[in-house]
This record gives C-alpha cells, sequence and structure tokens, in this order.
C-alpha cells in the first residue's frame, strides 16, 4: 500500500500500489472466467503459474490454495474468487477461511445479523 | 424534452440472481428478501421507463485492471450478459440506446466529467441484478433500453462520494438537456454494508445502512461529505459501492417521493437494500 492509502484493522484496501504487486495473481484468476483457460490450468496449474508469471511466493500460494496469502501478495477478492469458483467454493467458504471459521459458523453469523465490529 | 422519471437503488449481490435464476425465490433464506421488492416491483411495472441509465461496476468481468477507469459509460447498441467464469445469466442481452448515450457522453464532458466511453462491453451481475431486481421476469427483452455508468469502486482512490453526487447532479442536467422525448429511469446499484476479505469478513454495519438510507432521500449532501476511509471503516471495503447510490441520487430533482424502500440481511455477505424514488415534477 502507498503511504497515503487508508490503514483500516482487518481490512484489505486494494490501491494502486497492491494491484501492481499483484498483476499477476490477478491477471491469472481473472484469466479462470474463460472455459478454455479452466482447462488449461487444470491439466497443468503449476506451468499454468509459470506462463502468468507469478512470483515464487503466489505460485506456492494458489497451488496450495493458501487464500490468505493470495490476498496478502496483493490478490483482490473479485479476481481471486474465480479460483475458488473453480473448486466449488463459495465467498461464505473463503468468509470462514478468512476469519478462523467453519463455512457453516459464518454462514450463520451472517443469517444471525453479520458481524458488528463497534 | 426527456424526463427522469423514477430512480432505484438496491444492492447488486450475485446470489440475488443466482436466487431467481434457479426458482429459490420463495425458500425461506430469500423469500422475506423477495416479499420485500414486491410493492416496488408492482409501482415500477407501472411506470415503465423507455431507457435505464445504470450505475455500477464491473467485477472482474469486462474490465481486467490493465486499465481502471474512474467513471466510464457505454455507447453501443447492445451489451452482451458477461460469462463470469460459470456461466452467462439466463437473462435477455441488453439493448443499449446509443444516440442517447452520445448526448450523455457530450453533455458530460461539457460538465467537465471526463468519462471513458465504451462501445463494446460484456454486462456483469453488477448491471444484470439490479435488472432483475427491478423486473423479474422480463421474457425475450427487457422493458427498456440501458446505458450503463460504470464507476471504479474496487481499486483504491474511487471517486469521492462528493464527486459521486456532483456526477449525478450532472447527469440529471444532461438527460433533461436531451432533445428527443424520453422517460429515463436512473439506478443507483451496489452495497449495502459488507466486507468480503480480511479479519473483517462478514461485516455488517446495520446503524449505518439505516442512516443511509434515511440520508439519501432528504440529505444526500451529508452522505456526500464522508470520506473514502469513513465509508470503508463503517460499511466495510466493498461496502464503498454505496457513493454509487449517491449518483442517482443526484440526477433526481429536490421533490422527490419515496415510493418503497426495503432491507434485509443477509444477502450472501451483504446486507441488501432498495429504496426506490418518485422524481416529482418541479
Amino acid at each position: 500500500m502507498t503511504g497515503t492509502t487508508p490503514k483500516v484493522p482487518g481490512t484489505y484496501v486494494f490501491d494502486a500500489a497492491e494491484s501492481r504487486r499483484g498483476r499477476a495473481l490477478n491477471r491469472l484468476c481473472g484469466s479462470l472466467k474463460d472455459p478454455g483457460n479452466r482447462a488449461r490450468f487444470t491439466a497443468d496449474e503449476a506451468a499454468y503459474c509459470d506462463a502468468y508469471g507469478l512470483t515464487a511466493q503466489q505460485r506456492d500460494a494458489v497451488l496450495r490454495r493458501d487464500w490468505n496469502r493470495m490476498m496478502e501478495l496483493g490478490g483482490s477478492i473479485f479476481y481471486v474468487f474465480k479460483l475458488a469458483v473453480l473448486d466449488g467454493k463459495s465467498m461464505q467458504y473463503l468468509g470462514g477461511v478468512f476469519t478462523g471459521m467453519t463455512t457453516e459458523e459464518f454462514t450463520e453469523a451472517l443469517r444471525a445479523g453479520g458481524r458488528s465490529f463497534g | 424534452m426527456a424526463e427522469v422519471i423514477w430512480g432505484l437503488a438496491t444492492s447488486h449481490v450475485p446470489s440475488i440472481g443466482a436466487a431467481m435464476d434457479r426458482g429459490k425465490t420463495q425458500d425461506p433464506y430469500w423469500k422475506p428478501l423477495f416479499d420485500g421488492y414486491a410493492p416496488a416491483r408492482e409501482w415500477m411495472a407501472r411506470h415503465t421507463p423507455d431507457v435505464a441509465v445504470v450505475v455500477y461496476n464491473d467485477h472482474a468481468n469486462a474490465l481486467d485492471l490493465s486499465a481502471t477507469p474512474t467513471f466510464a459509460i457505454g455507447t453501443a447498441p447492445s451489451y452482451p450478459v458477461a460469462d463470469e467464469g460459470w456461466g452467462s445469466r439466463p437473462v435477455p442481452a441488453v439493448t443499449g440506446a446509443p444516440e442517447f448515450s452520445d448526448h450523455l457522453v457530450e453533455s458530460l464532458i461539457d460538465a467537465s466529467f471526463d468519462l471513458t466511453v465504451y462501445q463494446e462491453l460484456d454486462v456483469d451481475h453488477g448491471l444484470t441484478v439490479p435488472l432483475s431486481v427491478y423486473c423479474p421476469d422480463p421474457g425475450d427483452r427487457w422493458p427498456c433500453a440501458v446505458v450503463p455508468l460504470l464507476v471504479n469502486v474496487i481499486q483504491y482512490p474511487q471517486p469521492t462520494a462528493a464527486r459521486c453526487l456532483a456526477l449525478g447532479h450532472a447527469l440529471g442536467e444532461a438527460i433533461r438537456g436531451y432533445p428527443g422525448d424520453l422517460k429515463v429511469a436512473v439506478f443507483g446499484t451496489g452495497g449495502m454494508s459488507h466486507q468480503l476479505a480480511g479479519a473483517r469478513a462478514g461485516l455488517i454495519n446495520q446503524d449505518f445502512d439505516r442512516m443511509f438510507l434515511d440520508a439519501i432521500e432528504h440529505a444526500p449532501e451529508k452522505l456526500a461529505s464522508l470520506t473514502r476511509e469513513e465509508y470503508i471503516r463503517e460499511a466495510g471495503s466493498e461496502g464503498i459501492e454505496l457513493v454509487m447510490w449517491l449518483i442517482m441520487r443526484g440526477a433526481l430533482g429536490p421533490r422527490i417521493r419515496r415510493v418503497h424502500e426495503t432491507y434485509h440481511v443477509p444477502a450472501s455477505n451483504t446486507a441488501a437494500g432498495m429504496v426506490l424514488f418518485e422524481n416529482l415534477r418541479t
């Protein structure tokens, strides 16, 4: 993040610097909206990561499906979500991962009115 | 002369569209939300516009971070429904209003809003879900033509809330300056409070949302004075989408009537809000 971007605890504020850092990762995830690209990715994930020029850390995070790490390495949630969908995962699943809850616990927290932060 | 006949603000959560597409609107999870829409839908069905200007944001579908236009507008004769990676929504393609778009582009640039112009654009759930909130059963075609107006809300710095309200004022002027006899609706979409990622994922701030639903009618300047940081802190990193409601509000005149409002938690990870205003003649 650049110095003037607001810092909000527990929140990724995706700014131009993050977008630059996460460029390869977000390009890869965004490409998965295309069925042909999904097939190529699934056939050889590591080669697909290399073709998109991911950093070693980003590549590792994608291959391990380390969703928190992807977000820390410049991922934008709208792009990273396309990889989650390829895996059959929902936004509630990701919400659970981001908050240390099961999908069911996270979904229930939303049904109970959402998570409140003072 | 063209006139703005109504303004609709609504969340554009993809699962709201999916619930309609999959026939789940009467499921216990979804029924309260769709019951809440019903009075507004009935009123809008009796007040069909010729054109809807839909203010929304793309979600990694037509735009890809290689370029991030702050404000953009479509000038195409039609807009395909995007395949977001799980198949296109089974809804009609969106018909454009290219001559009207051209007029808006010129008027808004003359008013110092230097919009990016798209003559090809796939429209994603950010635009099609609000159309479905308006018209749940369009059949082969939507009831009106559409002009997409895109706002960058996903990469900081987003346009300020004040700038969005000012754009709305200019949009209203531009619409009223169109020489053709058109009835126009304006949609402001996105929100309400939600945050998808980070330790605060699942954030809902009902107090903020209720304040926003009230102030959007009588005190939009108060909402326009909030900073980006305040939107992100209070409404969440994705809740900042609410600035798009201010563009709709600005396009309406000073005399409006609240036709209907509904608020429901949750729609997936989001607080879903809707408010419909009739624009009264001054």
